[in-house]
């Protein structure tokens, strides 16, 4: 593999950059593999990395219907935070921020990785006293939390709205400093990139139809471009891991909704940090284009079309006006959605599967972009090792029937509860 | 904008309507031991159908009745709705 460098890239700018390798191959699929990721998204392609770099396995494929990085890789807002309150989640997402700050070393892909902080706002004393409980647990998991009074806020925010007369005035914030954003798509296609270059073959255009299950033990799967044997099989399929769990027989604690985000035209730099709103469900971020990149709440029904609906949309910027007024004056350049694994506790699920060799990553939500470094590293040890990492150990599968639910905001399907 | 016929109001629009979910799930009956398998499949556990879907609304701001809907969760079309305790064929 060629290495990204500013030497080779003099070097090839002497031949118009028209002779740089390839970035990752398109190999046909073999009749086997010692383990099949699917899914070729963010954390199916860190899996497939984190298996070659840290367990020397590389005889593994990476199947992806469409093309890698094109479904919520590539469809997220791009923030990346640790600022949970239970162990099980701030523990598993402040290993991940840690992975995050060497990314772009480690990967040799540049990832932009950008840790300008994130400010949750309060709108009332009571959320002032919550914020102050989370910090507190954030900072005993070793996560930085800072407790920001209604003047420092406004001291890094002047833009938002600190005019006595609105319904949700702003008594302070909890910060994490060092959550920020990255560049989605490099994350993808550097973990591609990596991955490739030790061996991993990925395989785009190429559907799951089926899995071949005997005596309670995987031994591969059918695929639209043939059969693959495989020892072990891991799902990564975020929106459609209730679509391969049929084929399974399996009825999971997953739902697939609609998140929908959406641009603004490009400004001069006016946001320094993301930003959510406290009285609903509303963020903000300004990208280095200058767009402000704004999402909120799920369309609120099943769906599986990757795009959304009006009056959510609405509802969403209406929060985010009431927080920052001057929005309303920024032209829409762009809307997308992309479908979520919406779990029933708001956390995820990285674990084993009452079938032998197969291993199940999802239930990701609204958080799983931050987490694809830490998603693939502890899914590749639990593929690897045959048992979850002490990081995964509570994101267990059968969690919701013994009830040790991680019910974080209790964000999950029924988002009307929160 | 999706418009659900309310098979007491007609038709509206989803502003006025509140999602209940898979209208499939049955709650165990409660004559008989109730297994732990039988509440998590009640309580947690979703087929998440990707076409034809059986699912619940409230029509919170009209009549307040839940009513079920079928419902394409690909293509968003709605085919029927009925009352709540109307037997779907």
């Amino acid at each position: 593999m060629q290495k990204y460098s500013i030497f080779n890239l003099v070097k090839n700018a002497f031949s118009n950059h028209q002779n740089w390798d390839l970035a990752w191959k398109d190999p046909t699929p073999k009749e086997e593999y010692d383990v099949v990721i699917i899914g070729g998204g963010g954390h199916g392609l860190a899996t497939a990395y984190y298996l070659a770099k840290e367990h020397n396995i590389t005889k593994v494929a990476i199947i992806e219907k469409g093309w890698i990085g094109g479904g919520n890789v590539g469809r997220n807002t791009t923030i990346i935070r640790s600022n949970y309150m239970h162990d099980e989640n701030g523990l598993f997402s402040e290993f991940g921020m840690d992975l995050w700050r060497k990314m772009s070393q480690d990967l040799n892909y540049n990832v932009m990785f950008s840790p300008r902080g994130i400010i949750n706002l309060a709108h009332s004393d009571a959320q002032m006293n919550a914020y102050a409980r989370r910090g507190n647990s954030m900072r005993l998991n070793g996560i930085d939390a800072v407790l920001l009074n209604r003047e420092q806020v406004k001291e890094i925010i002047p833009m938002a709205d600190f005019s006595h007369n609105v319904r949700f005035p702003i008594f302070g914030g909890l910060m994490q400093p060092s959550a920020g954003t990255a560049r989605h798509d490099a994350v993808a296609w550097g973990y591609a990139r990596q991955a490739d270059s030790m061996g991993v073959d990925i395989i785009q255009n190429c559907e799951v139809i089926g899995f071949d299950v005997s005596a309670g033990k995987i031994n591969g799967i059918r695929t639209s471009r043939g059969n693959i044997k495989a020892k072990k099989v891991g799902l990564c399929v975020a929106g459609s891991t209730n679509i391969l769990a049929e084929k399974l027989n399996m009825t999971l604690p997953i739902e697939t909704h609609l998140l929908q985000a959406c641009v603004s035209e490009p400004i001069k730099p006016v946001l320094d940090n993301v930003v959510t709103f406290g009285a609903g469900h509303f963020y903000v971020s300004q990208s280095d284009k200058g767009e402000m990149v704004m999402g909120g709440d799920l369309d609120g029904y099943n769906s599986y079309a990757q795009r959304g609906n009006l009056p959510t949309l609405q509802h969403v910027l209406t929060e985010g006006i009431a927080m920052m007024p001057f929005l309303s004056k920024l032209k829409m350049l762009r809307t997308w959605g992309g479908i979520m694994d919406m779990s029933m506790d708001g956390s995820p699920i990285i674990d084993k599967t009452h079938i032998e060799g197969l291993y199940l990553n999802c239930g990701w939500c609204y958080g799983g972009f931050k987490a694809t470094p830490a998603s693939g590293w502890t899914f590749a040890h639990t593929i690897a090792q045959d048992r979850v990492h002490e990081l995964n150990a509570g994101y267990s599968l059968n969690r919701f029937s013994t009830g040790h639910l991680i019910d974080e905001k209790g964000l999950g399907t029924k988002t009307w509860i929160s | 904008m999706l418009y659900i016929n309310c098979p007491h109001c007609g038709m509206r629009s989803q502003n006025e309507f509140s999602y209940g979910g898979d209208a499939s799930v049955k709650r165990p009956k409660l004559n008989k031991e109730v297994s732990d398998q039988e509440w998590d499949n009640f309580v947690y556990n979703r087929k998440s159908l990707r076409g034809k879907h059986l699912e619940l609304w409230q029509h919170i701001s009209g009549c307040r009745q839940w009513i079920k809907v079928e419902r394409d969760t690909a293509t968003h079309e709605i085919f029927r709705t009925f009352k709540a305790d109307e037997e779907v064929a």
